[in-house]
């Protein structure tokens, strides 16, 4: 498989990197009510990231690491409990029908239920319509039919016409997320929410879906954050890869060194999860685990209850993110100053010199 | 730009299916399965009797044979073919009562339906989809006139006013109605609220009203409509019940009246049957009507009823037997059939060129 | 114990509603019957029972409206709801007490006895779904459609009039003393059976269908499919797995319908004369017997509520969920 580094684009000129859409500290509790008042659950704790123009940043993670609470709270959908979101460089904050429109302009979802995210009683024509009215203003005839037909070109759903005037359910899975997009690319975003977007997706599909992400990043510009559990389609179209596990980042890194050569033992455990076709047998058994409970979880690394090299240090104290230099870091004592710090050689293939 | 054949393969197989560029059958567009509806033996045959008794209930008066009031000679007679329903103990003609009657019962149960509906739609759809404390206290305003028993409220209620004519009964029973409706909406519009595509359309930018009304109301006709019925058939039960109590003003013709007067002049003791069963089977009819008219909707709404017992027959042939937990597939006719087969075929090839195609 | 303490509060509130309608329905309406009948009955009506009915009915009274709902209130919780005009001089609550009994006894059974049976047939044909147990649908959909009361006057028609089986009218023979003797009671059976009877076959349609409905939503469920997989036999996976998750939403479906059933045995009893309740509300109507109309209201909504909060306790105790804390 290709590697892909931020600055390739056959032919294309070199787009521009300026960060489009940043978050600082981003927290997200959800308060219980009832019996458990008072405690919350973690989704989300203090994430940093950084979306730029033409780039793909893929989020793996498990079922309830926050991943999708990220996309959401990005795009405004929940109200974020602290930590600050930065629109080119401006403060979203506050409330309120205006600013979320002004938000929703240039900040785009797409969902991971094709068929779900698609109301069955209105046809493609309604539903990318009402995308162009809301952001583009009222267009008629034949000035909102080349709108139509341009969209639906853009996802590669051609003739249009074929497209047109089909419900929902009379659309293939893959048919339907080019459509999910097309009503997000109506806007005209610069920023592509995109929360696996191929996981219910037949695998002979998935590859379709994801070229057209990628001819949207490279001839667009448009920054992706490409949310997904399965780590090996990160390394094909991303260009960093975050990981995350309990509502923290773990792992962060260019994708090619984070999925080939992981640092955090979370990670190379989903490396070593990723089918590969060519393994004959299995080296390492998989760990058996769970994800620990979010609600007010307990001090200390959060993966410690299902990491092989976890000792006291791991238990007791929650690490940081620590720099592994080469633009990569992460959430491990393993790779810290200090004392009783746990041994975690094991996790990468090669011997690191700058630890 | 990377060249791209559109691999996609014709949609899974549906019992609307239908394949881009096959001719389109009726069946296929959502929008044309009103028509499918229509199709419904029970639904046909439910509207066909509502139609007839709709009719009767504007013309009623003027087909009548005779003046329902007037009396004659004839005094508690049976069935004849001067009185086809027999007469009352004042010598009055109970065919014409009742033909002059269904225009009441019509009025107030479609009225009485109308209003509780539409009650039952804004406090269903706003508590379902707001949440929260709104939430709360609508839901203990519905649960309210819920658990309270509903024709001793209306009893007292229509009691105590003097007269109540056909409009104050619909009032009455409207109040009292809304609730069931309210709760079935409320639970399903929290249902749709937290489906993928009422988040997509806020993600994309639309705003709540347009949420509520173009996105999730289209979603629950058909609920709204099987409330509708059944909250007529509700009214319609009602409002002869307190006819028949005696609560309701004697003075409008309706076929609660007419079971009224039976009552109150032993029509039983004598064994005038002819006095109360045209009333009460004119009753059960419409009753009936709008059941079928429901179980229509239903089987139209959810596709497994419909083609479980469709198919339960073709199914039995082969020795099948349907049991609940069979989902058949619609096979559909045999160019869809043979076109689909098609279809595998290509998905297979391509699904090799895929692969060659990313290495 | 959560799920209680809401319910509870829920029911505590339901109450206050209702006698809050009860209060002040007679005081919206226009017209004044009460004091007309207290100026028919002048003289024979002590100064007590003026009192409490001028608490209850807001007559010609200076008080605040506030002032009339507490004092309302108190005459409520010492059980003085005034004078029924129709039974005078006899309090309401002493009529509302001496034919509550009937009006339970008779619910009680014939409800229990619907709903076993209906849970039953509609278990059965939602089972076998597309065979002839079909046909008992439209049968079940028929009776539904009609009202109680009709049923009833068909049944005095048929077993009392036409074949003199059972008897037309009242809740024992009349003449005979109440008393734990077996000529009592057996005659308070032999009145009851016909009540009961069309209660039975008038309200179980609308249990077979409800219960048809839940089998065939949980028949397409997994773990029916699972049951049958495993080779249990079929007796077992329909009444073990589908009936045990079906009959849930009859439980409360139960609750939600007893208002209906109850409004539908009062009538049933105005029909029978049956000394319940329903008789004695049918009998307040004709007479403009307000105190006893709202005495009756009260009553039976009281009634209702206590019944429904069984009904949650025997939700509670079958749907080990609703058990869960948090």
């Amino acid at each position: 498989m290709p590697t892909v580094a931020p600055d390739a684009g056959q032919g294309s000129p070199q787009p521009d990197h300026r960060v489009v859409l940043e978050a600082h500290g981003l927290t997200k509790h959800f308060p219980l009510r009832g019996l458990s008042r008072g405690k919350a659950v973690h989704a989300v704790d203090n994430v940093d990231l950084e979306l730029s123009r033409g780039a793909v940043i893929a989020l793996v993670g498990e079922s309830g690491s926050g991943k999708s609470t990220i996309a959401k709270l990005l795009s405004l959908l929940i109200h974020r409990t602290s930590g600050d979101i930065l629109l080119d460089g401006e403060s979203v904050t506050g409330r309120g029908r205006r600013l979320f429109q002004r938000h929703a302009r240039r900040v785009q979802m797409i969902f991971q239920d094709p068929f779900g995210s698609l109301n069955p009683i209105h046809p493609v024509r309604y539903t990318l319509t009402r995308s162009i009215r809301i952001h583009k203003g009222r267009l008629r005839g034949a000035e909102l039919e080349s709108a139509l037909d341009a969209l639906l070109e853009r996802v590669q759903l051609t003739p249009p016409e074929r497209y047109i005037d089909k419900y929902p359910h009379e659309l293939s899975g893959g048919q339907r997320q080019r459509v999910a997009i097309a009503r997000a690319l109506a806007a005209d975003p610069e920023v592509l929410l995109a929360d696996e977007p191929i996981s219910m997706l037949d695998v002979s599909i998935r590859l379709g879906i994801l070229n057209l992400l990628k001819v949207l990043r490279d001839d667009f510009g448009i920054a992706i954050l490409y949310i997904t559990h399965d780590i090996a389609s990160a390394r094909y179209f991303a260009d960093r890869t975050m990981v995350m596990y309990a509502g923290q980042v773990v792992e962060q890194g260019d994708s090619e060194s984070v999925t080939q050569d992981p640092a955090h033992p979370y990670t190379r455990l989903l490396v070593d999860s990723a089918p590969d076709p060519d393994a004959s047998a299995r080296t390492e058994r998989s760990e058996a685990g769970e994800a620990p409970s979010l609600v007010s979880p307990a001090p200390g690394c959060r993966f410690s209850a299902r990491c092989p090299y976890a000792n006291d240090l791991c238990l007791a104290e929650t690490p940081e993110l620590f720099d592994l230099g080469a633009d990569r870091s992460a959430r491990c004592w393993g790779y810290s100053d200090r004392e009783g710090k746990p041994d975690v050689s094991g996790v990468t293939r090669s011997v690191k010199e700058s630890i | 730009m990377t060249a791209t054949t559109n691999y996609e393969v014709p949609p899974e197989s549906n019992p609307a299916g239908s394949l881009p560029g096959a001719p389109r059958s009726k069946r296929a567009r959502v929008g044309g399965t009103q028509f499918l509806f229509l199709r419904n033996a029970k639904a046909l045959s439910g509207l066909v009797i509502l139609g007839l008794f709709t009719l009767i209930a504007i013309i009623g008066p003027w087909i009548a044979p005779y003046d329902p009031d007037a009396f004659s000679p004839d005094i508690v007679q049976p069935p004849s073919w001067a009185h086809l329903m027999g007469t009352t103990h004042l010598g009055q003609d109970v065919f014409s009562q009742v033909l002059v009657g269904t225009r009441y019962v019509m009025v107030v149960g479609f009225i009485s339906g109308i209003v509780a509906t539409i009650l039952a739609v804004i406090v269903g759809v706003t508590a379902g989809y707001l949440g929260g404390f709104s939430d709360e206290v609508l839901s203990l305003t519905s649960n309210i006139f819920l658990v309270i028993p509903a024709l001793p409220l209306i009893i007292i209620i229509a009691g105590q006013i003097d007269d109540a004519g056909m409009l104050i009964i619909a009032a009455v029973i409207s109040l009292t109605a809304w609730a069931w409706g309210a709760r079935v909406l409320r639970a399903q519009t929290m249902s749709h609220r937290r489906r993928d595509y009422v988040e997509a359309a806020r993600a994309n930018g639309e705003s709540t009203p347009r949420i509520i009304l173009a996105e999730i109301l289209p979603n629950l006709t058909a609920i709204i409509a099987s409330s509708f019925v059944g909250t007529v058939t509700f009214a319609v039960l009602t409002q002869v019940t307190l006819a028949f109590i005696g609560v309701t003003s004697i003075n409008d013709w309706s076929w609660g009246t007419i079971l009224y007067w039976a009552q109150s002049n032993q029509a039983l003791i004598r064994g005038a049957w002819w006095w109360f069963v045209p009333a009460g089977l004119a009753i059960a009819a419409l009753g009936v009507a709008l059941a079928l008219v429901n179980f229509g909707i239903d089987e139209f709404v959810n596709p497994r009823l419909r083609s479980t017992g469709k198919y339960a027959k073709a199914l039995r042939k082969r020795g099948v037997r349907a049991r609940v937990g069979f989902t058949p597939v619609d096979l559909g006719t045999k160019s869809e059939r043979h076109a689909r087969e098609q279809a595998a075929e290509a998905t297979a090839a391509s699904a090799v060129i895929i692969k060659e195609d990313s290495k | 114990m959560r799920f209680f303490i809401r319910r509870g509060i829920f029911y505590v509130i339901t109450a206050w509603a209702a006698v809050t309608i009860n209060f002040f329905l007679p005081r919206m309406m226009p017209g004044d019957p009460i004091t007309s009948l207290l100026v028919k009955y002048q003289g024979q009506i002590s100064p007590d029972a003026i009192q409490s009915l001028r608490v209850l009915f807001g007559l010609d009274t200076q008080d605040s409206l506030w002032t009339q709902y507490i004092d309302y209130w108190g005459q409520l919780f010492r059980g003085d709801l005034g004078i029924s005009f129709t039974f005078f001089p006899v309090p309401v609550n002493q009529v509302l007490s001496s034919s509550l009994p009937w009006t339970l006894g008779l619910v009680g059974i014939a409800t229990i006895l619907s709903v076993l049976i209906g849970t039953a047939v509609g278990m059965i044909i939602g089972w076998r779904r597309g065979t002839k147990a079909d046909a008992v649908l439209p049968v079940a959909t028929f009776f539904s459609a009609v009202p109680y009361f009709w049923f009833g006057l068909i049944a005095i028609l048929l077993f009392a009039v036409t074949w003199k089986i059972f008897p037309a009218a009242k809740g024992y023979q009349p003449g005979l003393i109440p008393g734990w003797n077996w000529e009592f009671i057996s005659s308070v059976m032999y009145h009851g059976t016909l009540p009961a009877l069309t209660i039975v076959i008038s309200s179980v349609a609308g249990w077979i269908l409800g219960m048809r409905n839940m089998m065939v939503t949980v028949g397409s469920e997994d773990y029916v499919t699972v049951a049958q997989a495993k080779g249990l036999k079929e007796r077992t996976v329909m009444v073990g797995y589908a009936a045990r998750n079906a009959v849930l939403p009859q439980v409360s479906s139960f609750a939600l319908a007893l208002g209906f059933i109850v409004g539908g045995t009062l009538v049933m009893e105005m029909v029978f004369s049956y000394p319940g309740i329903g008789y004695v509300l049918f009998q307040a109507i004709g007479a403009k017997d307000y105190p006893l109309m709202q005495g009756s209201f009260l009553v039976i909504t009281l009634s209702i509520l206590v019944m429904n909060m069984l009904a949650d306790v025997v939700y509670a105790f079958l749907d080990p969920r609703t058990r869960q804390e948090g």
